[in-house]
This record gives structure tokens, C-alpha cells and sequence, in this order.
């Protein structure tokens, strides 16, 4: 007992102790291991693979960075997946925006409760049964029949992330008072000239937030082109074919770091915006 | 506010028009799952309940619900302790490096899980020499898992301010007494919300674990993964399919129940 008095005094009187403590576990986790792994597989993204024996060979080498810039295959399919995220991030917006408006500034507080229940609890049907579900939906013997490629593939992922494109931005939308959209009204803007230059600059700390989930979960998906994307590979694919088929984890690491760039960049030109406290 | 009769009709439009698309797709998968040709046809030929207790006696699909639960319990309690250590850090102290705590919390998800899983995985095998298992895993999970909490924990603690705890101090309380007579009571809705976040997160997870478990684990999604492009399977997948759209409703009930808490 007089042991946990004086440690309860101790942390007390000693702000710092109390941080630390706070700290040391997060951060052992999350910035030593978790980072430390990102590190370790960074380095490895320089070695090389004995084509032989199929052993690491820990020599430094650009030759992985080489091939991924100058073998065509690989430039492509990385671009094609930044096209697709991207477009998957575009189409989001685009539905999700008029239904977070309608959710957020014309719905009855009590249809607003509802309405977000409607949006959440596909959130919860499983990842892999949503992408099923496409499959089943697209398959030539299906409901739609479409069959699979690319295109149902940007569909599919559209409609995987539009629940987290719509959450940001209704919580965003319905943080702004009512009363900017009336005075916008008042001094005599109409409805796309409030949109324009109050609804939009407010609300785009959550469309970015939206933004980093439906880019980032696009950007690094290979399980979706699996099942509806027929033969159409992204940057997910060459990564897991070269960590199976291939066993070549130096490569896969190398081709591993685009995404992890494109996402750095991604996230730290946005910090700015807020939006990370958004997500 | 002042919005023309077109626009409103447009936006509600869209709005029905979204929520339609996203649930036709579920319902499909929970009518086949009731559909008695094997191949899915469309329209069905008719209705059976065989699927269903096809997948009931599957021990297949029981064992890799197991392993997803306690994947999921462990991971969230996990994430529960790192995140709200992390968020009380974060709001309660200024200290150089805050913000990128923040960035570090966040930097699981927002890295595709693929690059997580290998580099996790690398760091198992190659580095640690760790057998990959279910205690892999878990500490894969646990990683992503604790944004939900963190962010949680943080609105909580922003919202509240410390007036009730400095009170407590006042009255003569030690630090303890207060976290455990005060602050925890006030935090608990939060830490239930994203308890469940962190589970639903850990449950539904495939890629990372694709990586991270060893040749005997089977959480449920690597199963369902397993038997999607099996086509004697099919009928079972979406049963199990459609079992999770139905159960999904769960955690959404209680996930109301406690915000409607919140607002009281």
C-alpha cells in the first residue's frame, strides 16, 4: 500500500515520468518494431536473390530499383495502379459527397441516425464477401454479367471504400453550422456558389481524409484484381507473386517502397490540411 | 437553407440511389445463399436450406471462426492499452515529436496492408527467427489496430478537458484512485467503440495475414479466400458469406446503443 502511494506520488510530482510511461509502449511497438520492420525491408529492397540456390544475397545493389524503373512490365503496372487508385479515390467522391450532404444538411436529426446506420453496417459485412459479391454480380452467368477485367475491378474497389469516403465527409459536413450556409444564402449566393466557396473549402479536410482510405486501400490491393479483375495485375500482384512464385523478397521490398512513397507523399502533403485528425 | 426543389430532389435521389447500390450486392449474396443451383443461376430455379447446414457441419469454417476470435480478442486488448496510453500522452502533454506520434498511429493503415505484412513477416522469419503462427498474427493485427482506439480515446479526452480529474486531486485522491474512480468511468463508452472498431478491423483483415500466419492458421477470411475458386465449395462460401452480412448487425446494434449513450 505505501508502495503504490508513494509511485502514486511519485507520478504526481513527476510530469515527464508520467510521459514516458504513457509512451514507452506505443512507441516501442509502433516506432521500434513497426518502423524497424519498414527499415529492415527497406534494406533488404537492396539485396539480391541467388538465382540458383534461391538464398539472400546481402551485397548492396541498385540493380532491383534498376529493373523496376527500366523493365517496362513494372512501370506500367505501377502507374495502372495509381490510375486505379486514383479513379477508385475520383468515383468516391463523387457518390459520396451528395449522399453525405443529403445525410448531413437535409435529413431529420432522427433519419440522420438512421441514415448513418444504413452507411456503417456494410462496414462491418466482410471485405472479401463484398468483393465475392461482385464476383458473383459480374460473373457472365450473373445478375449484371459483365465479366471481369480492369474495369470491374476499379468498380469493385469503388464500391468496397465508398462507406469510408462517406463517413469523413458527413461528420465534416455535419460539424458545419447551418448558419454559414444561410448567410452565404442571405448575401445572395445561390447553391453552387455556396458550395464553391464555403461547403467545399470546409469540408475538404474530410474529403482528404476520405481520400487517404480510398487511395491507400486501392493502392495496395491485390485480393480484388484476384477475384474479379480476370488477368489484370497491379503493383499488389507483383509484390505477392514475387514473395510466392518467384521467391524473390529483395525484388518484392523494391516494388514494395512505390506504394509506400506514393503513400508518404500522399500523407505528408496533406498533414497540413488537418485531416489526419479527421480519419 | 436555401436550395432550389431540383437540387434537393437530386440529392436525395443520389442518396437513395447510393444506399441502393450498396446493399443489392449483399442481398444478392444472402438470397444465393438460399439458391438451390449450385452454379448461382439467375434467376433460381428454386430455394434449399442445404447450403446452410452444409456449412454448419463444416468443420472447416468452425475452426477458422475460432482462430478469428481469438485473433480478434487478443489483438483489441492489445490495441486498447497501447492506444489509450498513446492518446493520453498525445492530448495531455506537449513534448517535441508529438505530431509524430499521431503520424506513427496512423501509418499502419495508411500503408497498404501488403507492405506491412511482408515487412512484418520478413522481420519474423528473417530477422527474429520466430515461427510464424497465431501469436503472429495477432501482433499484426495489434499494429493496425490501435488507430481506432487512439482516435477514440483522443476526442474523448479532448471533449472532456481535466476539471474532474483536477477535482479529484483536490478532494485528496492519488493518481490511481482518480484514474480508476474518474477517468476510466468516463472513458469507457469510448474504449467499447473502439474495442469494436479494433475487433471488426482484426476480423474482417486478410492481407497481413496472408503474411503473417503460418502453414496451420486459418482465420476466417483466409478460408473463405481459400475456398472462393473452388467451385464445389461455392454454395458454402456464400453461405458463410451471407452469415457475416447477417451478423454484422450485431456490433451495429451495439455501436448505437453506445452513442446513444454518449448523448445522454
Amino acid at each position: 500500500m505505501s508502495l503504490k502511494r508513494s509511485a502514486a506520488a511519485t507520478l504526481h510530482r513527476h510530469g515527464r515520468l508520467r510521459l514516458s510511461l504513457l509512451l514507452s509502449a506505443p512507441l516501442a511497438w509502433l516506432g521500434i518494431a513497426y518502423l524497424g520492420s519498414l527499415a529492415a525491408l527497406f534494406v533488404t529492397a537492396f539485396w539480391t536473390t541467388d538465382s540458383f540456390t534461391g538464398d539472400l544475397v546481402k551485397a548492396f545493389t541498385w540493380d532491383n530499383f534498376r529493373d523496376l524503373v527500366t523493365i517496362d512490365v513494372y512501370r506500367t503496372v505501377a502507374l495502372r495502379s495509381v490510375w486505379v487508385a486514383a479513379a477508385v479515390t475520383v468515383i468516391d467522391l463523387i457518390i459520396a459527397f451528395p449522399m453525405a450532404f443529403a445525410m448531413a444538411k437535409l435529413a431529420s436529426p432522427r433519419a440522420q441516425r438512421w441514415l448513418v446506420i444504413l452507411v456503417l453496417t456494410p462496414l462491418w459485412a466482410s471485405y472479401l464477401v463484398k468483393a465475392y459479391a461482385w464476383r458473383v454480380l459480374l460473373s457472365s452467368d450473373g445478375l449484371l454479367g459483365w465479366g471481369y477485367g480492369l474495369g470491374a475491378t476499379v468498380l469493385t474497389l469503388s464500391y468496397l471504400w465508398l462507406p469510408y469516403m462517406i463517413l469523413p465527409i458527413y461528420a465534416g459536413l455535419e460539424r458545419l453550422p447551418d448558419s454559414l450556409l444561410e448567410a452565404a444564402g442571405d448575401l445572395g449566393a445561390r447553391g453552387w456558389r455556396t458550395f464553391r466557396t464555403v461547403v467545399w473549402p470546409l469540408a475538404f479536410p474530410a474529403v482528404v481524409a476520405g481520400s487517404i482510405f480510398t487511395f491507400s486501400l486501392s493502392l495496395g490491393d491485390y485480393i480484388t484484381v484476384k477475384i474479379v479483375g480476370g488477368k489484370s495485375q497491379l503493383i499488389g500482384n507483383v509484390v505477392y507473386d514475387n514473395i510466392g512464385a518467384a521467391n524473390n523478397l529483395p525484388f518484392a521490398a523494391a516494388v514494395a517502397t512505390v506504394p509506400v512513397i506514393v503513400m508518404l507523399l500522399y500523407l505528408t502533403a496533406v498533414r497540413r490540411t488537418g485531416a489526419l485528425e479527421n480519419l | 437553407m436555401n436550395l432550389s426543389r431540383t437540387a434537393r430532389t437530386g440529392l436525395w435521389a443520389a442518396l437513395a440511389a447510393g444506399l441502393g447500390v450498396i446493399y443489392v450486392p449483399l442481398l444478392v449474396v444472402v438470397l444465393n445463399s438460399f439458391n438451390a443451383d449450385r452454379t448461382f443461376g439467375w434467376p433460381p430455379p428454386g430455394f434449399t436450406l442445404k447450403w446452410w447446414s452444409a456449412a454448419w457441419r463444416s468443420s472447416g469454417v468452425r475452426d477458422a471462426l475460432w482462430t478469428s476470435v481469438q485473433a480478434g480478442l487478443v489483438a483489441t486488448a492489445i490495441a486498447l492499452t497501447l492506444g489509450t496510453m498513446a492518446a493520453f500522452a498525445v492530448q495531455r502533454y506537449r513534448f517535441f515529436g508529438r505530431d509524430t506520434v499521431s503520424l506513427l498511429i496512423v501509418l499502419p493503415i495508411a500503408l497498404p496492408g501488403i507492405v506491412t505484412g511482408i515487412a512484418l513477416s520478413n522481420t519474423f522469419r528473417a530477422v527474429l527467427g520466430i515461427e510464424l503462427g497465431l501469436m503472429t498474427v495477432i501482433i499484426g493485427h495489434a499494429t493496425f489496430c490501435v488507430v481506432t482506439v487512439y482516435n477514440n480515446v483522443l476526442a474523448r479526452l479532448r471533449r472532456l478537458g481535466m476539471s474532474a480529474e483536477e477535482a479529484s486531486a483536490d478532494l485528496g485522491a492519488d493518481t490511481f484512485t482518480t484514474f480508476r474512480l474518474v477517468t476510466f468511468p468516463m472513458m469507457r463508452s469510448a474504449l467499447l467503440a473502439g474495442g469494436l472498431l479494433a475487433f471488426a478491423l482484426s476480423f474482417d483483415e486478410i492481407i497481413v495475414t496472408t503474411f503473417t500466419s503460418g502453414a496451420g492458421v486459418r482465420t476466417l477470411p483466409i478460408w473463405i479466400f481459400e475456398n472462393l475458386f473452388r467451385p464445389n465449395q461455392a454454395p458454402v462460401v456464400n453461405v458463410v458469406a451471407a452469415a457475416l452480412i447477417v451478423l454484422s448487425v450485431i456490433p451495429i446494434y451495439l455501436a448505437q446503443r453506445l452513442t446513444g449513450q454518449d448523448s445522454r
